[in-house]
């Protein structure tokens, strides 16, 4: 009975949220996938769907003269930046656990662009070169990175340099959540291990980060997730000119869209891979 | 510190029962302590270490604010003079009365302020409910839904975008607050899931007993709910409030899906923005004598206004957004 009564109401509860998945998520999910299918045509009568199989998918990598390469430029930006982010974000958040004064002014600073950063605004600041720190020279970096790395990868290295307040940018609440769980462990654990003999940099690695290495996994794909759906990102503009693009349609954007996502599922899988909880050592 | 230091290192000299080689070696080891640090303390060196990267850190992180915030006072003189770099050489406002006017901000801002309120209201109001069903209730299956939330945050939304738009357009939503509403209202807002899991964090931590104690003296689960928890939540309701306002202000790749491709009358300052370059020239078209070209100050002003209210937000009530994270204990366990 007790059950029961539980049953009705924990549905109750979670009932907007359940209806707005089926109405709002599932159901267009596969809608989407049944676009995907098809090419469809505007026609006076409507939409007109005609299947095509997967052909749209294969179109997807060989038709579209930007699809691959932009997914390519996306996917070795996006390995680059998540580690700076959240090695930077564990960087700030350390210095900012440690004893200083105007620590909230900081604070405030560091989150600063969360609040103002959006796409125009960005783009806006990228077209005024506004994000790259002027005295660092472009050239010179360049120059150093080419003698000693393929020109390539250099070059995703110097963009890297050309573009470091918009990624730094990228890194504030990934600083908060590394800060919160930073001042949750227990300062007793250092004290005995300074004891023991412990230095700050052992501390560091046998204290700090297993503490908070399920805050890592949450951050990076976080991470992942702001970069791979953020307005900067080319691959999102592509899938919506196509969508309103008059040969191709819905049809071809949805096949896109889902490539895309499985990219990025891919992505996802090896970050859980590589950071998952080890159960074996923990127990 | 460093003052109590030299006067013990001037106790040290005058101290005349020490030779002079203790004495040196008393005053090296000051000057260890004083550098290095001892025991708890930090040495000198680590403290400059630490506050010049966060005061360098810091700098780069303003240095785009104050880059648009000095380039959009300049003149077009000042600005063809590489002279000038950091301080324009008069106070000039004409970039900021031509951004206003092309911002079309009056409108522009109601826009952004609806677009960012009622739907923010709803899905804070819908999130705490959901949130406080799953943590509160065992259902069948409920680790099933559960999982199918977090799963709906890493669906990229290109591909609900697609039918969801088709959806909306057909029921003739599209280019009307209720594209953003109605989602909203169905917990599928921005974000939506960051907020259900704030509240579902946030009920969890509220002890099981105190519900129960009310259970016993005759209250329902809603009175459970709205006398109980929701008055224990108010941190958890600030912190989704302020986030969901931002984020719906912030967000242009909807309101250009749901209000640029369909004829309507609701801007936001951000789309205006998106499109600062070509209303300028609609409004300021070129002439022969070219006067009127568009130049950074210009778009920098226009950058600076669009984000002025956030920024001003921010500065009243940063306390709650930085500090949040500590209090809806979103790390926790």
């Amino acid at each position: 009975m007790k059950l029961k009564r539980e049953t009705i109401y924990g549905y109750l509860f979670i009932l907007p949220w359940l209806v707005g998945f089926l109405v709002l998520v599932l159901y267009p999910m596969i809608q989407s996938f049944y676009y995907s299918l098809n090419n469809m045509r505007i026609t006076p009568l409507g939409l007109k769907f005609i299947y095509v199989g997967f052909n749209n998918y294969r179109d997807v990598w060989l038709q579209d003269m930007f699809f691959i390469t932009e997914l390519f430029s996306f996917g070795v930006d996006t390995l680059i930046r998540i580690p700076v982010i959240v090695v930077f974000a564990l960087v700030i958040a350390m210095l900012l656990n440690q004893d200083v004064k105007f620590k909230g002014l900081f604070r405030t600073i560091f989150f600063l662009p969360v609040i103002v950063a959006s796409g125009p605004v960005i783009n806006q600041l990228v077209d005024q070169g506004a994000t790259a720190i002027p005295m660092l020279d472009q050239d010179v970096i360049m120059s150093i990175l080419t003698s000693f790395l393929p020109n390539f990868f250099a070059e995703v290295v110097g963009n890297l340099f050309n573009q470091i307040i918009t990624i730094l940018w990228y890194s504030g609440v990934q600083i908060l959540l590394f800060l919160a769980s930073l001042q949750k462990i227990d300062p007793n654990l250092y004290e005995a291990a300074k004891i023991d003999g412990g230095s700050s940099w052992e501390c560091f690695w046998k204290i700090t980060l297993p503490t908070i290495k399920p805050i890592i996994l949450i951050n990076l794909v976080y991470t992942l997730i702001s970069l791979a759906n953020s307005g900067q990102n080319p691959i999102i503009d592509l899938i919506y000119a196509n969508m309103f693009n008059a040969t191709r349609g819905y049809g071809f954007a949805s096949a896109m869209a889902w490539m895309y996502a499985v990219i990025i599922a891919l992505m996802l899988l090896i970050i859980f891979l590589v950071f998952r909880e080890k159960k074996s050592t923990r127990a | 510190m460093s003052a109590k230091n030299a006067t013990s290192v001037v106790t040290i000299l005058k101290n005349d029962t020490l030779n002079t080689k203790q004495k040196l070696r008393l005053i090296k080891l000051r000057m260890e302590h004083f550098f290095l640090g001892f025991n708890d303390r930090k040495g000198f060196l680590l403290k400059f270490v630490i506050y010049t990267l966060l005061l360098g850190i810091g700098f780069v992180y303003l240095y785009p604010i104050l880059y648009m915030f000095v380039t959009s006072m300049k003149s077009l003189n000042d600005l063809l003079d590489t002279a000038i770099n950091w301080i324009p050489s008069s106070v000039y406002m004409t970039n900021y009365k031509q951004a206003y006017e092309v911002l079309n901000v009056r409108p522009a801002l109601l826009g952004s302020l609806q677009i960012a309120l009622f739907p923010t209201i709803l899905q804070v109001m819908i999130a705490s409910l959901v949130g406080y069903g799953f943590s509160r209730f065992d259902f069948p299956l409920k680790k099933f839904w559960f999982g199918l939330m977090i799963f709906s945050f890493i669906v990229p939304p290109q591909i609900t975008m697609m039918p969801t738009y088709r959806l909306f357009s057909d029921l003739g939503l599209t280019g009307s607050i209720l594209a953003f509403i109605i989602p909203a209202g169905l917990g599928q807002g921005l974000n939506s899931t960051i907020f259900i899991l704030i509240f579902y964090q946030f009920f969890k931590q509220t002890p099981k007993s105190l519900y129960e104690a009310a259970e016993v003296d005759g209250a329902s689960q809603f009175t459970n709910f709205f006398k109980i928890a929701i008055p224990m939540a108010v941190p958890a309701f600030i912190v989704s409030f302020l986030f969901s306002f931002v984020w719906y202000w912030n967000e242009t790749y909807l309101t250009s899906l749901y209000l640029t491709s369909s004829s309507t009358d609701i801007t936001t300052i951000l789309l205006q923005l998106q499109s600062f370059s070509q209303n300028y020239e609609t409004l300021y078209p070129a002439t022969e004598a070219g006067p009127n070209k568009i130049n950074e100050g210009i778009k920098m002003a226009g950058t600076m206004v669009s984000i002025l209210p956030l920024l001003i937000t921010y500065f009243f009530l940063q306390r709650y957004f930085v500090e949040s994270v500590d209090n809806t204990g979103i790390t926790g366990e």
